[in-house]
């Protein structure tokens, strides 16, 4: 006998809870199932006394539960009273692992074997999915866990840490300053892990600060009388190893919602894993009666899912009420000369944009809402070329002017039409100046918002790479040419995709195409005396290949990608129609050529230096955009530099002078390296990473908190800070000796500051100073310099 | 791309510097006062002012170093500018006494200034020579991570010592415990290793270099019949001879840096005698004029 509801919603994060408080306050017959054991189980999971904030700051709540910037405790607390006080029906330990049915007859069923019927259905599941179990017999007992809250908690246990990934290692890594830990590896080698991590684990094992137990796998878990409660079975390749142990923490991943979703029937508009589900305008799936909300539907923050719990309890009644985020639209669209309310403005938008035409109206929605809309007037700029904006313009009416080259010919582009790709793929500067022209009205997306729809909709992808062909083309090689000419030659163009150290092409090969870079970069090496010495290093937006092409030889040099790098290739017969249509660009390509053979005769004559570029390019290097190098010959450790950055930055250094890795008198510290593609914007809750046209990657103070940016950092230069008070005057400190002076450790932190919310901080090159980046003013030495890629081979032969 | 202070900007300041005292010695030799040259001929008065302001200027630099936020050029360019017109007070400020010399207040700031630009000579070489040695000794490593490897050895050695007799665990434990890196000014400056150790039968024994401990597990290697046990005292001597190196190099690296910072304890302290030495040199000047 199961029980039958009008509303099931599964999930009890901020979205579930907020639409059952909701149905429950209207009365309406209702369940929420959650899987773990209290609501919320992603904000439980937060680090504790966690500041929780309340972004989108002009986003007005609508939920009858409250929510307001403060620590972790005071937001859930809110929340258990309030689902007490209206009687929400919550069941907990409800996991929920299958839906089907139709509506109004769901069928939902429990991971117990019990199953709940509804009319309509809420998944709130969120992104975080479950965590992978261990799978083997005794997984139940209560030495097994699969979170770590406080790691400091735990004191003189033994404590076995199982799986390999960056969770894993740092839960390990944490545990081992007061307990022996073990870590269980099935493979040989920690190859998932961040480079931080594996150093730190790596150092760790070699110091014998932990033990590790390879090629292993988990076999069961028993209960034991010797000093140590319980003991792990291991297969190892030398049999069985018994592990004695208090507790075992299992980091091995989550199960991706997704698997979940489909499983109910909802559609997905491609295969990419970050693609969203489709939804209506309303939350509503591709199952009719089945709806989405929060983090699952694509909107990551507690407030939005919050509104969305409310609003779907509304759309399930039938009622017609706009989205709490209406208000922020229409105040968006105010300036715009079309006279139609919001929805209309949306649907016009769609129907003028080719691109946007196919796309999911929610989706549509959404972009807009994280785009700025502009009226500009005939002659403004909008980008200049040569800076390092990276958002992505569509013209919704008007026309937009492009000009290549300062006074140069200018193109028209019209309605409907895109621009703005070049910078937004490649991560590096524009190419070109964009002017607005008569009657022009443009949406300017951010990069992240666009590469979000890119990752959902194939249609939007397909139609941007087939632009970006053309006119890389256009703006490369013929930049007379019509754009509608050049379509032709774009059909010899392929799209290719290098992973890190893949060659686009070896030395004694066919040269039978000419790669252009879009994103990413390519070293080029020879091979001299039998070994490989790197003699350049080729940034996107340059061409590779070219030589072998005029003399249709073979490959005189290799070309391997240093890091993620895409290239748009052109044969030899496409690379021929363009120079046939275009007499000059042969001299200039036959002058590229004498360049480069230039400097790879002087390189190869100085291998030091090459063997320093390589090192530039392992230190991942190539996707920098501005780096800090030391020379340690002129370096004398006073430390000037991190003084300099923490007393211009809220008394928090975001550079470690002494960590990093050197190679003959250079030295890489920590610090930003302000990449073209910056992994630490990619999963950004309130978008506040941004890039400034000057290429610094910075975080605005919209900064929630969550850690993420700070985990996906390859290179460990973001760190999570509190502000600390603040800090006398020069003066003051000299004469009276108030608190602590110039460059000196901020006084110790008062108690309360402890709990002061913390914020990510990185490098932003002092982009509100006036002069430059304060590190490398300071330095009395001229040690700290920062240079941009196109210098390396600069500062590699100077230097070697 | 990377230059030193003496480098900096094709060597503008040098050239500077040079221009001024220059100018100040083809003055001086052109001009031909009534009495012998000193500092109350009208270019006395010229020199002393330009010396003064300069001695202030160059006093400013260590403002200028501790404002971070300041775009008024770059510490360096300061730097570059401060060592070589530092050294043009040589001549101006000589010039402008005029060669005469007594026991009074005049020389004492003279003197004073004397001592304030010799250190600041010293502090300059040792800026250009010793960041370069300290990068030969480190070959990559870092202060940090020697002392995780010294830290690491102890901690193999006594596993090793821990299957010999419970003597060798003892010399061990008390080797790693009466370890002393760093310690008063003078022992970072020499580079002294005041470390002891308590060996059996001798009681506390200084242990410089290590020496001492070492001497002993040769002496008891020496005096092993035991293969096997030979072989882990063999162990334990090769982990600490490198256990020796690794400390050498560490204390190698502390002597360099705190010669990197020993000399500012001349120049700055001085510095402000100077002031004082100069200001009593200006207000005599006016009062008894
Ligand atoms: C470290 C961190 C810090 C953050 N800080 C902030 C912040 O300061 N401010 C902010 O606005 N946002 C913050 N966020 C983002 C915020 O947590 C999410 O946007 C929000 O939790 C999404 O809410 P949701 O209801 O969609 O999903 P979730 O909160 O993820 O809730 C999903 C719930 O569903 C349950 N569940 C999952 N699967 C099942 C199933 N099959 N059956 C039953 N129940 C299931 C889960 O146990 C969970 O309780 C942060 C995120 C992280 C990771
Ligand atoms: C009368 C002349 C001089 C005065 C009054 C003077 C004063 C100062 C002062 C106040 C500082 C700042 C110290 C600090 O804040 O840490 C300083 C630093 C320094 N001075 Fe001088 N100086 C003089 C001449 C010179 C000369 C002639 C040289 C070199 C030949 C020199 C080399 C230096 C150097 C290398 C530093 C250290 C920079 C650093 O590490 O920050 N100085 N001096
Ligand atoms: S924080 Fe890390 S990922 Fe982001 S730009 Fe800097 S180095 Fe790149
Ligand atoms: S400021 Fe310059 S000399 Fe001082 S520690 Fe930093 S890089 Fe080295």
């Amino acid at each position: 006998m199961s029980a039958h509801y009008r509303i099931a919603i599964v999930g009890a994060g901020p979205g579930g809870l907020s639409a059952a408080a909701h149905a429950a306050e209207l009365g309406i017959p209702h369940v929420l199932l959650e899987s773990s054991a209290a609501p919320a189980n992603t904000i439980q999971r937060y680090q504790k006394g966690k500041h929780v904030m309340a972004e989108p700051a002009v986003l007005p709540l609508r939920s009858p539960l409250p929510f307001a910037a403060g620590p972790r405790e005071q937001v859930l607390d809110g929340w258990s009273r309030g689902i007490t006080a209206r009687g929400v029906n919550i069941r907990y330990g409800a996991e929920v692992t299958g839906i089907g049915g139709a509506a109004p007859a769901f069928t939902l069923r429990l991971r117990d074997g019990g199953t709940v019927t509804a009319e309509s259905v809420v998944l709130a599941i969120g992104l975080q999915g479950n965590p992978l179990l261990l799978g083997v017999p005794g997984e139940d007992l209560p030495a097994v866990q699969y979170t770590l809250d406080d790691p400091d908690e735990y004191q003189d246990e033994v404590i076995v840490v199982v799986g390999a990934g960056d969770a894993a290692i740092e839960n390990a890594l944490a545990l081992a300053r007061r307990n022996q830990v073990f870590i269980v590896n099935r493979g040989d080698e920690f190859a998932r892990a961040k480079e931080g991590n594996l150093a730190g684990i790596q150092k760790a094992l070699e110091d014998g600060r932990l033990t590790c137990h390879y090629r292993s796998t988990c076999a069961r878990v028993e209960r034991a009388d010797g000093a140590q409660p319980f003991v792990l079975v291991l297969n190892t390749d030398q049999g069985e190893a018994r592990v004695g142990c208090h507790r075992i923490i299992a980091r091995l991943g989550a199960t991706p919602p997704r698997k979940f979703v489909e499983g109910c029937g909802i559609a997905f508009p491609g295969p990419d894993p970050a693609a969203l589900p489709v939804l209506s305008t309303r939350y509503e799936s591709s199952v009719p009666g089945l709806y989405v909300i929060g983090a699952l539907g694509g909107y990551p923050l507690i407030k939005q899912a919050m509104n969305q719990g409310y609003e779907v309890v509304e759309y399930i009644l039938g009622r017609a009420i706009e989205p709490a985020d209406h208000p922020l639209l229409a105040a968006r669209f105010a300036p715009l000369p079309f006279g139609l309310g919001v929805d209309d403005t949306l649907a016009l938008m769609q129907a003028r944009i080719p691109l946007f035409r196919r796309v999911n109206s929610l989706m549509f929605r959404e972009l807009v809402l994280g785009s700025a809309v502009h009226v500009p007037a005939p002659g403004d700029v909008l980008f200049r070329k040569n800076d390092y904006t990276s958002s992505f313009y569509t013209i919704l009416a008007g026309t937009v002017e492009i000009e290549l080259e300062p006074g140069g010919r200018r193109f028209r582009l019209g309605e409907g039409e895109f621009f703005g790709e070049m910078g937004l793929l490649s991560g590096r500067r524009r190419t070109a100046t964009a002017l607005a022209g008569p009657g022009c009205v443009v949406i300017e997306t951010p990069r992240r918002e666009l590469l979000k729809l890119i990752k959902s909709d194939e249609s939007v992808r397909r139609g941007i790479d087939e632009y970006f062909v053309v006119r890389a083309l256009q703006s490369s090689f013929a930049p007379d040419a019509a754009f509608e000419d050049l379509r032709g030659v774009a059909a010899g163009a392929t799209l290719h995709r290098f992973r890190p150290d893949e060659y686009l092409f070896h030395e004694g090969d066919e040269a039978d195409r000419l790669h252009l870079i879009r994103s990413g970069s390519v070293a080029i090496s020879r091979q001299v005396g039998g070994r490989e010495v790197v003699t350049s290093y080729v940034a996107a937006g340059n061409y590779v290949g070219e030589m072998g092409l005029l003399g249709r030889t073979r490959r005189s040099a290799s070309a391997r990608a240093t890091v993620v790098t895409e290239t748009v290739s052109l044969d030899a017969a496409s690379f021929d129609a363009l120079l046939d249509r275009n007499p000059a660009l042969r001299g200039q390509v036959q002058a590229i050529v004498r360049q480069r053979l230039d400097a790879n005769t002087r390189m190869t004559a100085n291998a030091q230096a090459g063997d320093l570029i390589s090192f530039f390019m392992q230190q991942g290097l190539g996707e920098a955009t501005d780096v800090l190098l030391i020379d340690e010959t002129l370096c004398i450790g006073c430390d000037n530099c991190e003084k300099a950055c923490a007393e211009t930055h809220e008394g928090t250094s975001r550079l470690d002078r002494e960590a990093g890795p050197s190679f003959a008198h250079v030295h890489v510290p920590t610090s930003c390296r302000h990449c073209e593609n910056p992994r630490c914007m990619t999963d950004c809750p309130p978008d506040a990473i941004r890039r400034a046209p000057n290429g610094e990657v910075f975080i605005q103070d919209s900064c929630i908190g969550c850690g993420n940016c700070e985990r996906n950092c390859p290179y460990g230069v973001i760190q999570m800070a509190a502000v600390p008070p603040p800090k006398p005057g020069l003066f003051s400190w000299l004469l009276f000796g108030a608190g602590p002076g110039p460059g000196e450790a901020p006084a110790a932190k008062p108690a309360a500051a402890k709990d002061a919310p913390k914020k990510a901080v990185k490098c932003d090159m002092c982009k509100d100073l006036d002069g430059g980046p304060a590190c490398v003013r300071a330095c009395p030495t001229g040690a700290a310099i920062r240079v941009s890629p196109d210098r390396f081979v600069d500062v590699a032969r100077g230097r070697a | 791309m990377h230059q030193s202070i003496l480098g900096y900007r094709g060597r503008r300041y040098l050239w500077a510097a040079t221009a001024l005292a220059a100018l100040a010695a083809v003055a001086y030799a052109w001009h031909a006062p009534p009495e012998p040259p000193n500092g109350g001929t009208w270019l006395g008065y010229t020199l002393g002012t330009i010396g003064a302001v300069l001695i202030l200027w160059l006093i400013a630099f260590g403002v200028r170093k501790r404002s971070y936020r300041s775009a008024l050029g770059t510490v360096q360019g300061w730097l570059s500018a401060h060592v070589y017109l530092g050294l043009s007070l040589l001549v101006i400020v000589t010039l402008h006494a005029g060669f005469q010399f007594g026991w009074n207040v005049h020389t004492l700031a003279y003197a004073l200034m004397i001592v304030v630009i010799g250190s600041g000579a010293v502090g300059t070489v040792l800026y250009l020579r010793y960041p370069a040695r300290m990068n030969a000794l480190r070959s990559g490593a870092n202060r940090g991570q020697w002392l995780a490897e010294v830290s690491d050895l102890d901690q193999k050695s006594l596993r090793v010592a821990r299957a010999l007799p419970p003597e060798f665990a003892e010399v061990v434990a008390s080797t790693r415990d009466r370890a002393v890196l760093g310690g008063s000014a003078m022992a970072l400056l020499t580079g002294a290793d005041r470390s002891r150790v308590l060996l059996p039968g001798s009681g506390l024994a200084p242990n410089p270099d290590q020496q001492a401990t070492l001497s002993w597990l040769g002496d008891q290697l020496s005096r092993s019949t035991d293969g096997e046990q030979g072989a882990r005292i063999q162990d334990l001597l090769t982990l600490q001879g490198a256990r020796r190196a690794t400390l050498a190099r560490l204390r190698d690296d502390l002597r360099l840096q705190a010669w990197l910072e020993v000399w500012l304890y001349v120049h700055v302290p001085v510095t402000f005698a100077l002031l004082a030495a100069l200001v009593a040199h200006v207000l005599s000047v006016f009062l008894y004029w």
